[in-house]
């Protein structure tokens, strides 16, 4: 008998004469405690992110490519990993021309063997889109795609995420629900909350233990 | 503290590393300092009593529910995971568990793993396993790198340096990568960042644990706030997670209370830095992430406990680590003297299911049933009623059937026929007055050596005259 079968004998025999408990979910513990007002949201999910070392910038949506140039050129960096088939990549694109900005662009448009070591060691900061954010606990939701995949929030000392202020939820519950994620999760969904950390040594907190050492948001308003 | 009882002897017991331990201040003082801290911050983030305890309810059910269907739940993981391109791999024993992944590792002719934290990986031993068969297995989580790099094991399920301050890691960075000594936390943060980033880049594959696995997406949740997790998990070619059958949840909003209890109770965090939700390997048209995600479920005894009722809600446990930071033992003992994996009230409970009583005869009575462990389990698991159960089990004769891996493991006929005598003796009054009567005046001749009892206290003599007798002679006098 395969251990497949022994392990899922063994447990039905365990439940032999049983019947499954009732599902008696009540979403209202995990809303009503979470839930704010307009105007708090943005408030509440910024303090959250600076509690633990983000910085968080508000800008508009025209505005935010010249804040990038900024936020680099202000830390003497010399790359930025981008996404050109994107909205915002364009929009990025389109600024760094006119400004004539020195930050070299970077793009992962290759499969990751192809530049383990570039992008492991030489890449020093990268921008993403976000698919929301959730103000309960002060977290970015990242889907990753072909355009923006998986290590390209994790590898570069500095993330930049941008994230539009109407596609921040009260709580992660909400979140779920309102995107139906159960219908459909991506290979890999993310929340990050901060930047890398770690409390390991006599639990002092240091940060950019294996991700970036710094995280910044750019929250863009609508208008 | 004990003099009669040489410690070498003894440290292949409980008792005799909690005496080691007990006289080391350094250590002492490392977990008290953790301890109180932690506690701290578990307190701090659950502001609202009535929310905390609806919180602990539905957690509690969800993972009630959950083990009701497990053997469906699991059907159903495997189905959906499978759907997603996910191997699914079963393993009864940690054996079983660890020829399956060397297996997935010699098949990509793999020589370098690093691993995300995985307390399943502990017990299975994986790092010795793949040692042996020459494989490098790397620790990746700051903490599991420290005590990795010091032959050491973690004495704590969350936080598994615990155990040693700054300037230990300090010490030991020189030692064994020829760094310069420094006392700042960040810099040798950045040592180990460093160190761990080439490894990171050059593993053949990546294995790390599972938070929960949901049964409705064919999704393995991870949490960490390294990014260590993330790393083994996507870098390298090849992922392979390795969990308990007892992690399966049935549907994704289920995460949504488990992971608020999980993260507060552990750390006192509203949420962890990453929660890491995986549900299958690159697409055809993605560029990173692993080509292949293997998934192995052991079992380990986690079935014997599940077959019985009440030792079954052993397996709601979300790996918090809380009933530690509160249990006044393991503050004082440290992980290491419980001598297995899951140290703490946890480990006192699920141990002798995957090892049997006889290699931890002293888990079940190591504590004072205080019940701190019980007050902040989110899962409301009640470990105190479990340690009692475990006791009983502990001493039943083979007759009796125990019913945990190796019962009856200090069962002793001797101890079984004092207390015949000792009930006899409480239960027939013409007995207890013969017996009273003996006593009160034989009480020059009371042993002054009863044991354990008089290393640290004196022996207990007889008192002249009986409470019996006292409360009748003032009664008597009332009357009057
Ligand atoms: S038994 Fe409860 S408190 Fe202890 S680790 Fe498990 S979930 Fe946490």
């Amino acid at each position: 008998m395969s251990a497949r079968s022994n392990i899922l004998n063994k447990l039905r025999a365990g439940l032999a004469g049983t019947t499954p408990r009732p599902d008696d979910f009540d979403e209202g513990l995990v809303t009503t405690p979470w839930q704010y007002a307009a105007e708090d949201r943005i408030t509440r999910l910024r303090t959250l992110m600076e509690a633990v070392h983000t910085e968080v910038h508000q800008v508009t949506s025209a505005q935010w490519p010249a804040k990038v140039q900024e936020l680099l050129e202000s830390r003497g960096l010399g790359n930025l990993l981008y996404a050109p088939g994107t909205g915002h990549g364009r929009q990025l694109a389109v600024h760094w021309q006119r400004s004539c900005a020195k930050v070299q662009l970077m793009v992962y448009d290759r499969p990751i063997e192809e530049w383990k070591d570039e992008l492991f060691w030489k890449v020093d900061a990268s921008i993403t889109g976000t698919v929301g954010g959730i103000a309960a606990t002060g977290s970015l939701v990242l889907w990753p795609d072909r355009h923006e995949p998986r290590l390209m929030s994790l590898l570069p000392p500095l993330h930049i995420a941008l994230l539009k202020a109407s596609k921040v939820e009260d709580n992660l519950y909400g979140m779920m629900q309102k995107h139906n994620w159960s219908a459909g999760l991506p290979t890999n969904l993310l929340l990050v909350s901060g930047p890398s950390k770690t409390a390991d040594i006599e639990q002092v907190l240091a940060y950019g233990a294996h991700g970036p050492k710094e995280l910044v948001v750019l929250i863009l308003e609508d208008a | 503290m004990s003099q009669r009882i040489p410690i070498k002897e003894l440290t292949d017991s409980f008792r005799g590393r909690a005496v080691g331990a007990l006289a080391d201040d350094q250590l002492r003082t490392n977990f008290r300092v953790a301890m109180d801290s932690l506690m701290k911050k578990r307190a701090d983030a659950f502001p609202d009593e009535d929310e905390r305890e609806g919180l602990r309810e539905l957690g509690n059910h969800i993972k009630a529910r959950a083990l009701s269907r497990l053997p469906d739940l699991l059907e159903q993981l495997e189905a959906k995971l499978t759907d997603n391109g996910v191997k699914v791999h079963w393993a009864e024993t940690t054996e079983e568990a660890n020829r399956i992944v060397h297996s997935i590792i010699e098949a990509k002719k793999g020589a370098q793993v690093v691993k995300g934290k995985s307390m399943v990986s502990e017990e299975m031993e994986m790092n010795d396993y793949l040692a042996e068969r020459n494989i490098e297995c790397l620790e990746s989580d700051m903490g599991e790198y420290i005590v990795q790099l010091d032959g050491e094991k973690p004495s704590h399920i969350i936080m598994p340096a615990i155990h040693k301050n700054r300037f230990q890691v300090s010490k030991l960075f020189h030692d064994k990568l020829g760094v310069e000594e420094t006392e700042d936390v960040n810099e040798l943060i950045q040592i180990g960042r460093r160190t761990l980033r080439q490894k990171f880049l050059e593993a053949d594959v990546g294995v790390s644990g599972v938070n929960f696995a949901i049964a409705e997406t064919g999704t393995l949740l991870l949490v960490e706030n390294e990014g260590n997790g993330r790393m083994s998990t996507t870098a390298p070619p090849v992922h392979i997670a390795v969990t308990g059958i007892e992690k399966v949840v049935e549907n994704l909003r289920d995460v949504v209370p488990l992971l608020s209890l999980l993260t507060r109770s552990a750390l006192g965090q509203p949420i962890t830095t990453y929660v890491n939700m995986i549900s299958g390997p690159r697409k055809a048209d993605e560029l990173d992430g692993p080509e292949e995600v293997h998934l192995v479920l052991l079992d380990n005894g986690r079935s014997g406990a599940f077959a019985d009722a009440q030792l079954r809600q052993t397996l709601n446990c979300i790996r918090c680590g809380a009933c530690m930071n509160h249990c006044p033992v393991y503050t004082r003992v440290g992980g290491h003297t419980y001598g297995e994996v899951y140290p703490g009230p946890i480990g006192k409970i699920i141990t002798p299911h995957m090892v049997g009583l006889h290699k931890v005869p002293d888990h079940p009575s190591a504590s004072s049933l205080c019940g701190a462990c019980g007050e902040v389990c989110p899962v409301k698991i009640p470990i105190p009623e479990m340690l009692q159960r475990l006791r009983q089990e502990n001493v039943k004769s083979p007759a009796e059937q125990p019913k945990v891996k190796d019962g009856g493991a200090k069962y002793s006929r001797k101890e079984r026929a004092i207390w015949r005598f000792w009930a006899r003796l409480n239960t027939s009054p013409v007995f207890y007055r013969l017996f009273l009567w003996g006593a009160t005046r034989l009480r020059k001749l009371a042993p002054k050596n009863v044991g354990p009892w008089t290393e640290n206290h004196s022996a207990p003599v007889p008192a002249r005259r009986s409470l019996h007798d006292l409360a009748k002679a003032h009664l008597n006098q009332g009357d009057r």
